[in-house]
């Protein structure tokens, strides 16, 4: 299966980043509504782009209400430092984790990118995953459902339109009171989650996993390199029921599933919020550490390496047939 | 009292130090990288792993991404990475030269990085090309030191 994106004569990561965020103006006919956009306060960009499923052609709204020239260590009111938000929404999971990645190794901003539902049913799993543990191989087969390994580690999720990302990539040394290791940053989201969901919900963290009361609806993983790293969560805002049925029960598990099958173990997020207020909430958290700073993106020069080459891929069927064997 | 003088002089045979609250121990004879790894030079060999600090912080490994024999690595660039807690973590070279070898062990027992970090937990084994990198590496002590103000930070 081939990816859902053409590639070109440039460098894999800076062809993804581009290609982008090549601005295409909306006509007054099309204006986003302000749910999409998302105008959250004053001094601040939300870049939004809408992936049509079926069309190459990328579009996007930039709002700009006060462009300012980004800085290679940006600090922000208070002296707090710096984060680029970046809305999407429809855009495939695939290339956001392409992004993703490409700005963990090459950049040295701090980043937020949300992206508002995938554009089709995909199934993700972690670097180590093994597909005859973690999927029903047949009928993933047969239903053509795109299996991708991600970069970063942890279990495996289905996403759909009504799966919410956010992914934070941070300097370390900019959340310099937490410690570059996997259980310092979970706690650290968190508790910016905590903000989120306070007043709305039980939420917690409970044994790494988003919890509310005792179901998940959050997925989350993690890369940390030398000076960096990147938390990403898929939040299941909806899903198809259908869909978890393509997924087994995990080996590894969290003792408080206690063995419990996926639609007793999950629970959605609509029942609690709306798409728009979780975005905008999670927008809110974030200004308690950082400084949301308005950006424009055709001055901002991602640093070129055109040796990078992002490790997500979309497992071929050949990758997957012989697990599909092994397990009937 | 008794038991703290037998400790002191088994760690003093084995050559380890343990830190002033009693966890994360050193090895005296290898030499530290401020990124948790270390090495063990032997002329121009190199046997490469992560510190008992580095695993006891990134928790339960279970999963070990290696290089392949003959890849060449650079101090201070990535060659591989762990997985622990949902993460993976980057795993950088503390001398430049070229992948020799790699413990294929940690594909099936990948706890070991975590049971035994300075011996059967080693990750890689390198020809080293430039010996004097060696020297801007920190001793156990320096590393001792290093890692209590960070964990204090």
């Amino acid at each position: 299966m081939s990816p859902p994106f053409t590639s070109s004569s440039e460098p894999p990561c800076r062809s993804s980043i581009t290609s982008i965020f090549k601005p295409s103006w909306h006509s007054s006919t099309t204006h986003a509504s302000k749910d999409e956009v998302g105008w959250g306060g004053f001094n601040q960009i939300y870049l939004v782009f809408r992936y049509p499923p079926r069309s190459v052609k990328l579009h996007t709204l930039l709002h700009i209400k006060k462009p300012l020239k980004m800085a290679r260590r940006q600090v922000g009111h208070a002296g707090l430092p710096l984060m680029n938000i970046v809305r999407m929404k429809g855009v495939p999971i695939l290339q956001q984790l392409e992004i993703e990645e490409c700005l963990l190794r090459t950049s040295s901003d701090n980043w937020c990118i949300i992206n508002d539902g995938a554009d089709k049913p995909s199934i993700v799993m972690g670097v180590s995953g093994k597909p005859a543990g973690l999927v029903e191989i047949r009928p993933v087969l047969e239903d053509k459902i795109p299996v991708i390994r991600r970069f970063t580690g942890g279990g495996t999720v289905i996403v759909d339109h009504g799966t919410i990302f956010v992914s934070f990539i941070c300097n370390k040394n900019d959340v310099a009171d937490v410690q570059p290791y996997p259980r310092p940053i979970m706690s650290w989201s968190g508790l910016l989650y905590s903000q989120v969901f306070q007043g709305i919900a039980d939420f917690r963290l409970r044994e790494n996993d988003y919890v509310i009361g005792l179901r998940k609806f959050g997925g989350n993983a993690q890369s940390i390199t030398k000076n960096r790293w990147i938390h990403h969560t898929s939040f299941l805002w909806d899903y198809e029921t259908r869909n978890m049925s393509y997924l087994k029960i995990p080996e590894r598990a969290p003792d408080y599933r206690l063995g419990r099958d996926h639609l007793d173990f999950i629970c959605p997020m609509k029942d609690y919020l709306s798409r728009s207020d979780f975005i905008s909430k999670t927008i809110d958290a974030t200004r308690s550490h950082f400084s949301v700073k308005s950006t424009e993106f055709e001055t901002v020069r991602l640093p070129s390496n055109p040796k990078f080459t992002p490790t997500s891929r979309l497992l071929t069927n050949q990758e997957l047939e012989p697990a599909g064997k092994t397990s009937i | 009292m008794a038991s703290r003088i037998w400790a002191s002089k088994a760690a003093s045979y084995l050559k380890i130090s343990t830190f002033n609250r009693g966890f994360a121990s050193v090895v005296k004879d290898l030499k530290y990288a401020e990124s948790h790894e270390w090495v063990k030079v032997s002329g121009n060999s190199a046997t490469i792993g992560i510190t008992d600090h580095a695993q006891d912080h990134l928790g339960d490994v279970v999963y070990v991404e290696l290089p392949e024999i003959g890849t060449a690595v650079t101090q201070g660039s990535g060659f591989g990475a762990v997985e622990s807690v949902k993460a993976t973590s980057d795993i950088n070279s503390p001398v430049s030269g070229k992948v020799v070898e790699v413990n294929e062990e940690l594909t099936s027992s990948p706890g070991l990085v975590n049971g035994s970090p300075y011996e059967n937990g080693w990750i890689i084994k390198v020809e080293i090309s430039d010996t004097n990198e060696v020297s801007s590496l920190m001793d156990s002590e320096q590393y001792s030191k290093f890692c209590e103000e960070e964990d204090n930070h």
